[in-house]
């Protein structure tokens, strides 16, 4: 169990997300940071699909009843427990009593907070996902908000410890990111010229980003006749040109339809840079073809393939650069004692 | 012979799209296909929407090529024979949905009635006269886009959307009508208000239809909408269900 002390500007409880409703509607939602998200989750030495809380600019703070291990990952949130700092991307443990603090993000918009058994909130439709415009999932279909307890599940299956996840497994965040795109459905309703235009221009993201989808400035794109189609399905990446000819790139939480033309789609495994770009960083569009697309794919399922087998292999020696915590209990009151090597 | 466009939607997704227009035609080969790939584990397909007038399959791209997959559903087409037909019109549910039409619930009937030459009592008559086809949900958790509504009612949109249109409104908008599950924003011409919910996170059936069902609409009283609001609270309202025979 643990109590949310002050849930920072807009945390919510996400996992994969809600698939299968969207035949009737029904958004899939779920973390948005894929990447950071299911790192977290194996630091933690939770299965895949176990429930974190998804924190957005600016971190909350936690308290925890119980000492239990928890990992975080994603924007460096300058995350504090009991005062002293913590590496980012990283497991560690958190003494009975010890709160953990997030600041607001020095690189990178979402952290994730992953505890070792995973956050246990009913399930609706299959997902502990949050998807707060229909008030579905998470804790009552909101986000997080101060004193709100959460109880923690029972959904770890590897026996890890704390440890620092080697660099190689670490993005860096920058402020210009490339997304490489696959094009179509609707490609077809641009003009050669737009589609030249939106390769090699350079957008900006607007104020207007959140879980749903990211609004871009920037060059416009211009149809060949209109901008509106018969509705159809909006897959996970989608780029929407609607008549005014500014890309809207479309999230998590994005509708399951919609009447606009789209140009092509961000591929997936590029959408973690997304996820943790913020109002302001710049973004440009790489075409590519189907082939590297899926390879691109294939990568990335590589990728956790071989960080779950380094966190096996470190599982008894931990990490040098990682504070090892003990709890102490001294006249009734408990302290976390932090040893360090030092060099 | 059943032809198709093969489109990307990212790379785990693919769209077959059967045309650009809205018709029972086109509808009908969509909720065919999806019906016949719902029953094919071997094709790695994650999930399928089907729309007015295409399907988007997610499947993964790591697990079964893109080529295979298209040639497998080229297989399925080319294998079918009724669908373009009369006898692939398989009989559908029709589920009746209870409106309390006007007043409060409907502050746009005597707009939608003077608009049209006609009056409130006969939009009324008009709207409940014959079940519409669900041709696919979208915008929101349960929010149907129907099909058949006649233009003798057809009004556009409002010029300025409400920012908040409480759940269960009935709306028309142009020549679709329809209902909003959820309280949302909208700029549909609201002529009536059901007690009933599409959608209900927390029941055993979370969602009251599917697309390819039909809805009808049935006029009630106030005192109807409270006590049919009572017995959906409880939850032990039952919709009433009918079939439609086709062919």
């Amino acid at each position: 169990m643990f109590t949310i002390i002050n849930p920072g500007f807009f945390s919510t409880v996400q996992d994969e997300g809600r698939w299968g409703y969207q035949v009737y509607g029904m958004p899939v939602a779920g973390a948005i940071d894929r990447y950071a998200y299911n790192v977290a989750n194996l630091l933690a030495g939770n299965q895949p699909g176990a429930a974190a809380i998804e924190m957005t600019m600016l971190g909350g703070t936690f308290r925890f009843n119980d000492s239990r291990l928890v990992a975080i990952c994603g924007a460096d949130m300058q995350a504090a427990l009991d005062g002293a700092v913590v590496p980012n991307w990283s497991a560690f443990t958190v003494p009975a009593g010890s709160e953990l603090a997030f600041g607001y993000a020095v690189s990178g918009c979402r952290a994730y907070l992953a505890v070792q058994g995973g956050v246990d909130v009913p399930r609706v439709l299959n997902s502990r996902s949050t998807y707060t415009r229909a008030a579905v999932g998470g804790l009552q279909g909101r986000a997080l908000l101060k004193d709100d307890v959460l109880n923690v599940g029972q959904d770890n299956e590897a026996d890890v410890t704390a440890q620092v996840l080697a660099a190689q497994y670490v993005p860096s965040y920058g402020e210009n990111i490339s997304l490489r795109v696959l094009l179509g459905p609707q490609d077809d309703m641009f003009t050669a010229d737009a589609i030249q235009t939106f390769f090699t221009g350079e957008y900006t993201i607007s104020n207007e980003a959140d879980r749903m989808g990211y609004r871009l400035e920037g060059p416009k794109i211009t149809h060949v006749a209109k901008a509106d189609i018969v509705s159809d399905a909006l897959c996970l990446g989608a780029i929407q040109v609607p008549a005014h000819g500014v890309p809207i790139i479309m999230l998590a939480d994005r509708q399951t339809t919609g009447g606009y033309a789209k140009i092509g789609a961000v591929i997936s495994p590029d959408l973690t840079k997304l996820a943790q770009a913020k109002p302001g960083d710049r973004v440009r569009f790489q075409k590519i073809e189907d082939r590297e697309a899926v390879a691109a794919l294939r990568e990335e399922r590589e990728a956790y393939l071989s960080i779950r087998k380094s966190l096996q292999g470190n599982i008894t020696t931990g990490n040098a650069t990682a504070a090892r915590l003990y709890n102490v209990t001294v006249n009734g009151t408990v302290y976390s004692v932090e040893v360090k090597e030092i060099l | 012979m059943m032809e198709a466009k093969f489109l990307h939607a990212g790379e785990q997704g693919l769209v077959v799209e059967f045309g650009a227009d809205i018709s029972n035609e086109t509808n009908a080969k969509v909720h065919w296909l999806a019906k016949e790939l719902a029953q094919r584990s071997d094709l790695a397909i994650r999930e399928i929407i089907p729309t007015y007038r295409s399907l988007l399959v997610y499947f993964d791209a790591v697990e079964i090529s893109r080529e295979h997959l298209c040639h497998a559903i080229k297989k399925i087409m080319a294998e079918e024979r009724g669908v373009q037909g009369g006898q692939a019109q398989r009989s559908a549910k029709v589920i009746h949905i209870p409106v309390c039409y006007g007043g409060e619930f409907g502050p746009d009937l005597v707009f939608v009635a003077e608009h049209n030459d006609i009056s409130p009592e006969e939009v009324i008559r008009i709207h409940t006269s014959t079940p519409y086809l669900v041709f696919m949900l979208g915008f929101t958790p349960g929010f149907p886009y129907l099909g058949g509504m006649s233009d003798k009612i057809a009004t556009p949109r409002l010029d300025k959307p409400r920012v908040r249109i409480p759940a269960g409104s009935v709306g028309i908008a142009g020549s679709q009508t329809g209902f909003y599950p959820i309280e949302s924003p909208g700029g549909w011409q609201l002529i009536g208000r059901t007690p009933i919910k599409a959608f209900h996170a927390e029941s055993a059936h979370p969602f009251l239809f599917a697309a390819g069902d039909y809805l009808q609409f049935k006029s009630v009283s106030m005192e109807a909408f409270q006590e049919i609001r009572a017995q959906v609270d409880a939850g032990s309202y039952i919709p009433e269900v009918t079939m439609l025979q086709g062919g």
